[in-house]
């Protein structure tokens, strides 16, 4: 039968399906399961960039947004180990930025705040950069926040042309990669694609211009229950 | 043998100060002054932030009346916006705003005379430091139901924030031209006419027995709250167009010692013409004063014995009539009485209880409309009266959005002067001519201080042994003794 759950493998010890092809990250979710993640989105293509949906299989970590799924595979998920780990890279993505969530007009319905909460992050184990990182508001829609982002492509892979032209690219690299509108596209960022720019950024790195602070506290996506809950 | 005194930090105050007082060969005070050892830094790192976040980043100044911040900022930001000058918001909106604001009046006024004044009123400034805490007074069976009292009429306060700001420290309910949320009819009635004792009513009630309180004290204490730490100065705050004592928004006005006024009517979108701040080398607090009389004759107080100089009525019967009181004390005249700023404070408290009532009873408290705005503007001022003085914040942007100037006065800046003063007169009263300095002589320079209940970091303060330093140094400065309390 097409379409059919044909794959049978285990997360944590419990047995579930999966189709063909999946990965382990959206099968874990047809089955209930919650995985974190960053950098994924659902309709564009994964890009493991994050490291946050990190599980273990064979004893090996792989990322689950990007691993696929095979007959009788054996996954890790929900183990104190991963747990820490996951919670680590939550660490080092709040200490390489600056991320002040008390200003930030994305607290509340920020996807790396939301996973420091469920993850239980106080204060970070490592040291802060304090990266010198500016903010971008010469886009007459849009303001960039560079001490928000996170580099997860997102905005990248999602916001493009009416040609599949990516409006967003990344500049320069290592330490210093920022996102960037491409200058010749920047005309292309209608009022619904910057709209969507908004909306696909994880944290408070790209805003709309000239509003904050519109949803009242407790009206928040993550206000009344941590990130993952609806699994 | 000439002594330097040093109190470090002053106690009970929001913050962190210290005062030195210099004594010569003759045991006379030579030099006294508040210094605040403390640097925030919010103007500058506020530069190249999008103006809508200021509002919610400039409240982190203060745990104690953040929503003075919050709201200053946003009526500057309103005039950014086009949404005018306390004027163009919609009913909802505004009215949002002042029961926010209410809400704080009433909770920081609460906080400071219960928590941190009454035990110097009730113990005595001389009783032993360990007593003169609001825990004591919890524990003993005399002021045991004063203490809770005061607990829970900030509990009200709080809930009142947390209702129209979301949290009840550091929410974020005004944005640039309006709110964010009005109240659902359920959060209203929970107001006034949910649980004992959290109602609105018996909020005004135990606002008027602390009025009757502080009075029963007075009766008995007239000598020492009439004299300790009098002396004459300047007044300013805002009053409503009609004269009337208005918190959240009104024109400026000033009046002289005799009451004679020295501003009136003015629009604080113009307060520089007005107001000028020195800058002195010992404090990182600045003194401002009013241009027209100069540096020297032109520093003023601000606060609650200010504005009750400065108003003509109060809008609210049971406040007006504690007021008529109060006024007939000084035959009309303004009160230069120190330790009067604690009765002032408590008709505020009544005033901010009966505004609240008054609001919650108002059908546009859960009106829809909650957004206001208009032609942008490159710059704003916010001005209003936070519980300790009148807030003044400044704001220039860009034409990208962004922050490029912010000036903030506050309140216990205005105080700057009268408070340095009001040191110096109790140190002499208390130090001039002992062979040694105690520590209720330290004390009551701290109670002079507290009259004024400054926040100067605003930071909230450990309640209990305080950390407390006296120096002793010879006329050639070298130090002989220090003391550690």
């Amino acid at each position: 039968m097409a379409n059919s759950n044909n794959l049978s493998f285990s997360i944590d010890g419990v047995t579930c399906l999966a189709r063909e092809g999946s990965t382990i990250l959206d099968a874990a979710r047809k089955n209930g399961v919650f995985i974190p993640t960053l950098c994924n989105l659902e309709g564009i293509p994964p890009k493991g960039a994050c490291r946050v949906c990190s599980v273990k299989v064979n004893g090996k970590l792989l990322t689950a947004c990007t691993t696929r799924i095979a007959q009788g595979m054996e996954v890790e998920n929900d183990t104190p180990g991963l747990n820490n780990l996951r919670k680590a890279i939550v660490e080092m993505l709040f200490v390489e930025g600056n991320h002040l969530c008390p200003s930030c007009e994305k607290s509340g319905d920020c996807e790396l705040q939301a996973l420091a909460y469920r993850y239980t992050m106080t204060v970070p184990r490592y040291p802060y950069f304090y990266p010198k990182r500016a903010v971008d508001a010469s886009h007459p829609k849009i303001v960039k926040d560079h001490n928000r982002c996170i580099l997860c492509k997102r905005c990248v892979r999602a916001v493009k042309d009416e040609k599949g032209r990516s409006i967003f690219v990344f500049l320069n690299r290592g330490f210093e990669t920022k996102i960037y509108i491409d200058p010749e596209l920047a005309g292309k960022l209608t009022d619904e694609l910057a709209r969507k720019a908004v909306e696909v950024c994880p944290v408070g790195a790209i805003m709309p211009r000239g509003e904050g602070f519109k949803t009242p506290i407790g009206k928040r996506k993550y206000d009344k229950a941590p990130i993952g809950s609806d699994l | 043998m000439a002594q330097k005194v040093t109190i470090s930090p002053v106690t009970r105050v929001e913050g962190h100060g210290k005062v030195t007082i210099h004594l010569n060969d003759d045991g006379e005070v030579v030099q006294s002054r508040l210094h605040i050892v403390e640097f925030r830094g919010f103007e500058r790192f506020i530069q190249g932030r999008p103006y809508w976040e200021a509002p919610v980043l400039v409240q982190r100044l203060c745990g104690i009346c953040p929503v003075s911040h919050h709201l200053a900022a946003a009526k500057a930001m309103d005039v950014i916006v086009g949404a005018g000058t306390g004027d163009g918001l919609t009913p909802t909106a505004e009215k949002i705003r002042r029961l926010m604001h209410y809400g704080q009046m009433f909770q920081s006024h609460a906080l400071h005379f219960f928590h941190l004044a009454s035990p110097d009123l009730l113990f005595g400034i001389d009783a032993p430091s360990e007593k003169r805490n609001v825990i004591a007074l919890a524990k003993s069976k005399e002021y045991r139901e004063l203490a809770v009292q005061g607990v829970m009429m900030r509990k009200f306060g709080q809930e009142i924030i947390r209702a129209t700001a979301g949290k009840k420290i550091h929410g974020n309910g005004a944005i640039p031209g309006g709110v964010n949320k009005s109240l659902t009819p359920e959060e209203r009635d929970r107001f006034l006419n949910g649980s004992e004792p959290l109602r609105a009513d018996k909020m005004i009630a135990w606002a008027e027995e602390a009025i009757d309180l502080f009075l029963d004290y007075y009766g008995k204490h007239t000598d020492l709250l009439d004299t300790f730490s009098r002396f004459p100065s300047n007044h300013l705050s805002l009053v409503g167009k009609d004269g009337a004592l208005d918190l959240y928004h009104g024109r400026l006005r000033a009046i002289d010692a005799d009451g004679k006024k020295i501003l009136n009517d003015i629009d604080y979108q113009e307060y520089l013409d007005y107001i000028g701040e020195e800058v002195r080398s010992w404090s990182y607090m600045k003194f401002p004063f009013l241009t027209e009389l100069g540096k020297e004759k032109g520093w003023y107080r601000v606060g609650p014995l200010a504005r009750l100089n400065t108003c003509d009525f109060i809008p609210t019967p049971k406040a007006q009539k504690a007021f008529e009181h109060y006024r007939a004390r000084t035959n009309g005249k303004p009160n230069d009485r120190c330790m009067h700023t604690h009765w002032a404070r408590l008709i505020e408290t009544l005033f901010s209880a009966e505004c609240m009532k008054e609001l919650l009873e108002d059908e546009d408290i859960t009106g829809g409309e909650l957004m206001a705005g208009g032609k942008k503007q490159p710059e704003g001022v916010g001005l209003l009266e936070a519980p300790r003085g009148t807030l003044f914040h400044h704001y220039r942007v860009n034409a990208n959005d962004q922050i490029e100037m912010a000036n903030l006065i506050v309140s216990t800046t205005h105080n700057n002067q009268p408070m340095n003063d009001a040191v110096e007169q109790v140190a002499r009263r208390q130090m001039t001519g002992q062979q040694t300095i105690t520590e209720p002589m330290m004390n009551a320079v701290e109670v002079a201080i507290r009259a004024y209940d400054p926040c100067l970091s605003c930071a909230t303060h450990a309640i209990g042994r305080m950390p407390l330093e006296v120096s002793l140094y010879d006329s050639k400065h070298r130090l002989i003794e220090r003391k550690i309390r």
